[in-house]
């Protein structure tokens, strides 16, 4: 049975928790088996009228003219929306934190950065209607070059994606170009390392493809309000976006949701909501405005592609003493959410393993792309993949099982991080032996005993041990030939005790500079985040 | 040009008018009411929007209501007997076997045409009738899981 950490918010928290390992009914269970779930396209309402847009077929390109004259005569049609109808055309999601700059319109009126950008809208009596109009719409466009990869997009003289960001960087706090993170001496460290490694990681973007399709439903109510309902899943961030481009009060949106048909992600960048509102608004009439699955796929954000570069360096006793990042994350053509994965990606960096010299440059840059946005911990994710791949690599170039390796470089309670605050809470290493042990994966006794706590794998090493497996129990799988002499605890400089160097370990002493000391024991964790990101919780 | 049509669903005899080469799905919802069926891709390839046509699974989004004249129709809000849930409905709940349950409609309707004719089946029977249905939040491994649960039922009732 696995200890748990009760002593976390222990005064605010009753300790009757008795959920674990009992299955509890989903509330909304007996809808979905039903087919009476209320999702929000399973509302009716007489005289609905329906929203269809025309997309960019070009990555990039200049609209020299739009022709909609023909449009506006097909049958059914009750109104064509404009660039210049949106009260606040440009918008970019963060800015209701504060976070960058509105770059990104709701329809485009002089160019088009990225292939199914919005430029007009068509209000129909169906569906079908709206699409006929749209296929009588003429566009003139003069194409121009697009860039479309990352790295491509940095060199001098690339296309200038962004009009808002014309290098192609996002800007950080008014200035900086990318995120940067600077611990220790990487390059002294390569220096001492017993093996340097370095490889490149490419991710490709990802679509969530939820079987719910993004859509929403506005529909007029009294006193100027609508309500609409939606398949957003971030409920309130949709209203005060969806306020902010219509130039309205928050109080004039009454937002019906919370049945979602799937998200993963991609439903937190208000598509749809602020069209749907706008054509409610200038037809009187209740409209959807719902993606269809083509829709859904080439213009609903995916995932980003990031392109990562790791290089490590590691001692024969499988001590990682160096890791360098740089990374590049593939936003698209605007800015959505990939400026606060960047953030995410730094703070991860380098991974749950400490390493005293880190190095890390990370960019969120602008391609002619469709833009990407949050997906199942993004940011985070791709770098994870990169890193345990390399970590893979690493374990094979000292000869090390993949698992001690990890475990032995693993975050202990009170280790100095790379962003200069303590670890706290940590369990990778008890994570990793409970995997082991479900997987018959062989460990050997010294990693088996190691621990998180503070002290980690020599002074607190009976506590892991005392809940785990008893003493003098028969270890159930015979431990493996040491191939090289490998160093069995990790050790790190501490001024007051002296150093407990296992014998055989040869002597790396020298080669990482002591990193910062640790703050006074009083400093709380997120008083230190404030201090490194400027604000608490993005 | 609008065509009369007339149908079962769920054993109740529909009369109704339907566009000229307007899709069993949109007639269902958008005419008819029903909307237990759901839509995913309007274009044949995810299984949402699964009916039982005759006994039978049929996307319906890319199947003419026209043709339909004269046939049973299943849904799943036909799939409850009253206040009892289909043994299908409650291995699905029993097991997890949904989470944003958009596709479980189609999955449920998949599922009962598998039992129907064959109450017995492998999990490479189920697999095999469910391999048309996605399903984005599960992994499909407790929606498999749920239907041989419910097979066993069915077995246990007639033994």
């Amino acid at each position: 049975m696995l200890e748990f950490r009760k002593d976390i918010f222990a005064d605010e928290r009753d300790d009757n928790l008795i959920e674990i390992g009992q299955p509890t009914q989903r509330q909304d269970m007996l809808g979905h088996v039903t087919g009476t779930s209320p999702y929000y396209d399973d509302h009716r309402f007489a005289n609905l009228l329906h929203l269809k847009i025309l997309r960019s077929p070009h990555a990039h390109a200049r609209i020299r003219s739009i022709d909609d004259s023909a449009a506006a005569r097909a049958p059914g049609v009750k109104r064509i929306i404009r660039a210049a109808d949106v009260p606040v055309n440009l918008n970019t999601l963060l800015s209701l934190i504060q976070f960058g700059k509105d770059d990104e319109p709701s329809l485009a009126s002089d160019v088009v950065r990225y292939k199914g950008e919005p430029i007009l809208g068509i209000v129909a009596t169906s569906e079908r209607a709206a699409l006929e109009a749209l296929a009588l719409v003429r566009v003139s466009y003069d194409q121009l070059p697009a860039v479309f990869d990352v790295e491509e997009a940095l060199k001098p003289g690339a296309v200038s994606v962004n009009a808002t960001y014309p290098k192609n960087t996002f800007e950080y706090y008014g200035k900086y170009d990318h995120q940067k993170l600077r611990f220790g001496d990487v390059e002294n460290a390569f220096k001492q390392a017993d093996v340097v490694l370095e490889d490149r990681y490419q991710m490709s973007p990802i679509e969530h493809a939820p079987t719910e399709t993004n859509g929403s439903i506005a529909v007029p109510d009294t006193n100027g309000r609508f309500i609409v309902y939606t398949s957003t899943q971030a409920l309130f961030f949709s209203l005060d976006t969806s306020a902010k481009i219509n130039a309205m009060q928050s109080n004039q949106l009454h937002f019906i949701g919370g049945t979602v048909g799937g998200g993963f992600g991609g439903k937190v960048d208000t598509m749809t909501e602020p069209l749907a509102i706008l054509a409610a608004r200038l037809t009187g009439a209740p409209v959807r405005y719902r993606f269809s699955r083509h829709e859904e796929m080439q213009f609903g954000s995916p995932r980003g592609a990031e392109r990562i570069y790791v290089k490590d360096g590691v001692m024969k006793d499988g001590r990682i003493v160096a890791r360098q990042v740089r990374a590049y994350f593939d936003s698209g053509a605007y800015t959505r959410l990939s400026s606060y994965a960047v953030v995410k990606c730094v703070a991860h960096i380098p991974g749950p393993y400490t390493i005293p010299n880190v190095n890390a440059d990370v960019f969120c840059i602008f391609t002619n792309r469709t833009p990407a946005t949050a997906m199942r911990g993004f940011g985070v994710t791709a770098l994870d993949f990169a890193l345990e791949c390399q970590m893979d690599k690493l374990a094979v170039a000292v000869g090390m099982d993949p698992l001690e390796f990890r475990i032995l470089n693993a975050y202990r309670d009170g280790d100095m991080k790379a962003h200069r605050r303590l670890a706290k809470n940590c369990a990778l290493i008890e994570c990793a032996q409970v995997a082991a042990e479900r997987a018959n994966w062989p460990l050997r006794d010294e990693f088996r005993r190691m621990s998180s706590r503070e002290g980690g794998s020599v002074a607190r090493a009976g506590v892991a041990d005392r809940t785990r497996a008893p003493a003098g129990a028969p270890a159930t799988v015979p431990p493996q030939p040491q191939p090289v002499p490998q160093r069995v605890t990790y050790e790190r400089p501490a001024p007051t005790a002296p150093a407990r160097t296992a014998p055989a370990a040869p002597p790396p002493r020298s080669a990482p500079p002591a990193p910062p000391s640790a703050p006074a024991g009083s400093t709380h964790g997120a008083a230190r985040f404030s201090s490194v990101f400027g604000t608490r919780r993005r | 040009m609008k065509t009369p049509i007339q149908f079962h669903l769920n054993g109740e005899e529909i009369a109704t008018f339907a566009e000229s080469g307007a899709n069993l799905l949109d007639v269902l919802r958008e005419t008819v009411g029903d909307l237990s069926v759901k839509g995913g891709c309007w274009q044949g390839t995810c299984g949402t929007c699964t009916v039982l046509v005759d006994g039978a699974p049929r996307v319906s989004c890319v199947t003419l209501a026209e043709s339909c004249a004269g046939k049973s129709i299943e849904t799943v809000a036909g799939l409850r007997r009253g206040a009892d849930l289909h043994p299908l409905q409650r291995a699905f709940m029993e097991r997890f076997a949904a989470q944003c349950g958009y596709c479980t409609p189609g999955m449920l309707m998949a599922a009962k045409a598998l039992l129907d004719r064959n109450p017995n089946p492998t999990r490479a029977d189920v697999v095999d009738a469910l391999c048309g249905n996605v399903c984005r939040c599960t992994g499909y491994e407790p929606i498999i899981q749920a239907v041989l649960d419910a097979a066993r039922g069915n077995d246990r009732r007639s033994a």
